[in-house]
């Protein structure tokens, strides 16, 4: 965070843009601290993805082949005519200017080709002298240029900077989605090796380990066996969850986030403690280490490559034969699920529909995925009176809730967790309601943009959210920002660090694991950070020890 | 390119627009080139540039359902789903295109972002956007509607009906209507002040300033010209005629109705004594028309097929098929396992395939142990 200015400075911006000089005749600049790192030529290799090479952003000569712009040319045309919703986008913009001020890189940089309208120009403007009759005759004047390799640069610069929260498209009046823009736009970057060591790394990882930190299956095991005893530290029960067991009804998979990166671990803690307590209500189910990621940074590279990675979900639910699939809190792999999976990998026609052994729920919203969202799963629970909670054990915190914005914009999934979070915590504040739900603003790190060279991008990006944040913790004293995203908990401890260090971060599942009473358990006085309980400690039977331990401090 | 260089130019090209009617009218009398070869080749080029668009765009599919869900999910049955805002049904999604379309349901969400130092952000009310946008296209629609009058005979009794309520303020313009000024008819005040609104916030909103291209004032400045000779030709012709007893605005109605019942009747005529404002009022819309399939007008066409708001969103319920859809290559657990085989024994997680000689394997492995 050291070469992130100070908060004070960061914000001294100015969203308007220049007066006299347009956009396309202001050269643009390469920054350190807003550019991520180049991809690594070993990852390329290893996937079979094009141009593996050493290179930086920050060179002159980006090392591209020699036919590049026949390259991207083709490669647009071609995407032209497969996708209809890219012709559709390059075609009807008026640039009313509505989704100008809805990008939160641009409420938090200023920087004018953050506003969704001129991203999206900087492909339509290569689309029109190319494709377009207007374009080629009237060049400038219809919004056309060539295309160079400064546009190039501009592209990766750009395309890099959208976290694809498609907040923006909410706004659009003809619904015209950055995000698909961008997704494509970074589809063709990738034909020429133009990407980030983020993404490339853990897509890597992911297809070799199955997990986008790399992890090896002993190692998978291990860090759940980890928790395993941390949890009976806590609550004096053992929890023994199995691996890929072959017959398990339920497959679960969740972002590997959640196992190896706190907080995320501590909603990790969460689903296990969860399990265990199902478990003599009939549930079986299975961890996966092959399926050891839910989320897909395939689909931050292009659409080939989020197919290859999420085929091993139902590739692995076949193996072990189970009958549905559940997922963890995750942001993107859910809209990877929702909007992609079925039709990437499908027909899942060897799962059945799914219900929940519990309480015989059908889930008929997912009846051809045969996925299900465990905040569903959870609230489903909570509604059948299957959970013996005491929300008390939250009491020590004073909750707000983060959409995060895949889930809510590419899904619509607002009502589940806020019911599940009202039912295991007394304290609960919404944030400003233009800042929720479907118009919920992106942490600043979505999309493969959580890297720590971009640090300053993300506290920018994320500034929105954290003025939201700032704006509940000052007025009702909010002390935890919860979400259902494992790039979220991954993102806000830095961008809380920086902008309001008095908030701390949870996912949903963290704190269902303290409320839910297990059989058998001993009084807790921690919570699932093993940090003390107040007001826990000096209850109950052990008046005395309690009282002494809490004068002793 | 600056905002200054691209409304010069708007204004310029207008104006040149302008001016070839006038010149072609009233110098060269074109009236026939002017009146009936235009017109019908105008429209040809609409037609044709419509469809083919249309087409164009239908030729690509939608290989995977991405809408912009704007509300609650269909899930389970005791949580209210957004039946519009994020529809699960065909029904639903008509019902959000309707509001869309004709209320422009998107737009009206629109908010404004306040930054102030501190920071203090806040995202404030602002409907004009979305209160212009609609009086612009509804009182286009009027306006076009009305014509209707010039191409039917008898007038359709709905049209009839939209001059009426058209006119309502009529009475507030009584004194005039004695001195030979038509009813006033608000449509046409309506659209030119909306499009004036939607100009100067271009102007004066720095961002869209700096986004907008010539191609966004040009046909801004065209309908404002288009509204503008109508008014003229409505109001002012009978006005100077009574004031000043010139005729420089005079159109005469009849003859133009004459000339335009010729055109779809494809009989075309040119009567006499129609004034070459009217030939200018024609070209301006001519011109309107065949640059309409080729440029962001198509909006029009455009929104009844963008993809993330006419699909439903219950992909998770019914399969969606890409027709382009491809084997892609992916690392099987085969392989998985292969490569981690041993580890995987080691921490008692399962294996497909268990070593030939797993004793062999777990001396060697001590023996590794042992090493290190």
């Amino acid at each position: 965070m050291s070469d992130v200015p100070e908060a004070e400075e960061l914000v001294k911006i100015d969203h308007r843009p220049p007066v006299f000089k347009g956009w396309m005749d202001t050269p643009i600049e390469i920054r350190q601290g807003i550019a991520c790192y180049a991809g690594k030529p070993k990852n390329l290799e290893y996937l079979g993805l094009p141009n593996p090479r050493e290179w930086s952003p920050m060179d002159e000569d980006w090392k591209l082949p020699e036919n590049w712009k026949e390259i991207i040319l083709d490669g647009l045309r071609d995407r032209l005519e497969r996708f209809r919703s890219l012709k559709i986008f390059m075609d009807v913009c008026v640039r009313c200017g509505a989704c100008a001020d809805k990008c939160h890189f641009f409420i938090g940089g200023a920087d004018p080709r953050n506003m969704p309208v001129l991203r999206a120009e900087l492909l339509r403007s290569i689309y029109r002298k190319e494709y377009t009759m207007v374009g080629k005759i009237m060049g400038k004047f219809a919004g056309a240029r060539d295309l160079t390799i400064d546009v190039l640069k501009e592209w990766w610069y750009y395309f890099f900077q959208c976290t694809e929260c498609r907040r923006c498209s909410l706004f659009c009046p003809y619904g015209i989605d950055t995000a698909e823009i961008t997704i494509i736009g970074r589809e063709l970057l990738n034909l020429l090796g133009l990407n980030t060591d983020w993404i490339s790394a853990p897509v890597a990882n992911c297809y070799r380990t199955g997990n986008h930190l790399g992890i090896q299956p002993h190692a998978y095991k291990d860090m759940i066996d980890f928790f395993v005893d941390d949890i009976e530290d806590i609550t004096g029960v053992r929890m023994e969850p199995s691996f890929n067991r072959k017959g398990a009804e339920i497959l679960f998979i969740t972002p590997s986030g959640d196992v190896f990166a706190d907080p995320g671990t501590y909603t990790c803690m969460g689903y296990l403690i969860l399990f265990h307590y199902l478990q003599s209500l009939g549930l079986d189910i299975t961890w996966s280490t092959y399926a050891s990621e839910g989320g897909n940074f395939g689909y931050f590279t292009s659409h080939e490559m989020a197919k290859r990675l999420n085929a091993k979900m139902y590739a692995e639910a076949k193996r072990l034969g189970a009958k549905w699939i559940l997922g963890g809190e995750c942001g993107h792999m859910w809209r990877v699920i929702n909007q992609y999976m079925d039709t990437f990998n499908g027909p899942a026609d060897f799962l059945e529909e799914p219900v929940s052994p519990i309480t015989g729920t059908k889930f008929e919203n997912a009846k051809s995925t045969k996925m299900v969202h465990i905040v569903e799963f959870t609230a489903d629970l909570i509604r059948n009176n299957k959970l013996n909670l005491d929300p008390s054990r939250n009491d020590n915190l004073i909750v707000t809730y983060h959409d995060s914005c895949n889930p809510a914009r590419g899904m619509g999934i607002l009502e589940e967790p806020r019911y599940v979070i009202k039912n295991v915590c007394n304290n609960f504040f919404e944030m400003p309601e233009n800042t929720i739900r479907e118009q919920t603003f992106c942490c600043g790190g979505g999309a493969g943009l959580n890297a720590g060279e971009d640090m300053e991008l993300r506290m920018r990006g994320g500034l929105p959210r954290a003025n939201a944040v700032r704006y509940v913790h000052e007025k009702y004293g909010v002390n935890m920002l919860s979400c259902i995203c494992a790039i979220d908990r991954a993102v806000f401890p830095d961008l809380m660090e920086y902008w309001i260090p008095e908030v701390d971060v949870t996912g949903v599942h963290e704190m269902v694991g303290n409320a839910l009473i297990l059989e058998g358990e001993k009084k807790r006085t921690m919570d699932l950070r093993s940090q003390p309980l107040p007001g826990m400690e000096v209850m109950d039977e052990d008046d005395e020890a309690g009282e002494g331990n809490g004068d002793a401090e | 390119m600056n905002f200054i260089l691209g409304i010069l130019f708007s204004i310029v090209m207008v104006s040149i627009l302008a001016l070839i009617p006038w010149v072609g009218v009233w110098i060269f009398d074109l009236r026939y080139f002017f009146g009936i070869i235009i017109p019908y080749t105008a429209l040809v080029v609409f037609i044709i540039g419509i469809t083919y668009r249309i087409i164009k765009w239908a030729c690509s599919p939608n290989p995977f359902r991405i809408p912009t869900t704007a509300g609650q999910q269909k899930s389970l049955h005791w949580i209210k789903q957004s039946k519009f805002d994020n529809p699960s049904t065909t029904l639903g999604v008509i019902g959000r295109m309707l509001f869309e379309i004709l209320l422009f349901r998107s737009l009206f969400r629109n908010t404004s972002l306040e930054f102030r130092q501190g920071p203090k952000i806040t995202y404030e009310w602002e409907k004009w956007l979305w209160i212009a946008a609609l009086a612009f296209h509804y009182s286009f629609l009027v306006v076009l509607l009305r014509h209707l009058r010039f191409f039917m005979e008898p007038i359709p009794g709905f049209v009839l009906l939209i001059e009426s309520l058209d006119s309502f303020l009529e009475a507030g313009i009584a004194p005039f209507s004695g001195f030979g000024v038509p009813e006033i008819l608000i449509s046409g005040f309506v659209l030119l002040a909306a499009l004036a609104y939607l100009f100067l916030r271009r102007l004066y909103i720095s961002q869209v300033r700096y986004v907008s291209l010539p191609a966004d004032y040009f046909p801004l400045f065209r309908i404002i010209g288009i509204a503008g000779t109508g008014i003229l030709m409505r109001y002012m012709g009978v006005f100077m005629q009574f004031l000043f007893k010139v005729d420089w605005f005079t159109v005469q109605v009849v003859q133009v109705k004459e000339l335009a019942m010729g055109l779809v009747t494809f009989n075309p005529t040119i009567p006499e004594g129609i004034g070459t404002l009217f030939f200018i009022h024609l070209f301006l819309v001519c011109v309107l028309i065949v640059y309409f399939p080729f440029s962001k007008l198509m909006h029009m066409g455009g929104v009844f097929l963008s993809p993330t708001r006419v699909l439903a969103n219950n992909n998770r319920m019914v399969r969606h098929i890409n027709p382009w859809d491809y084997p892609v290559k992916t690392h099987t657990y085969e392989e998985y396992e292969e490569e981690f085989r041993e580890k995987m024994i080691e921490a008692g997680l399962p294996v497909e395939k268990m070593p030939a000689s797993q004793a062999e394997k777990e001396t060697s492995s001590q023996e590794e142990a042992e090493k290190e």
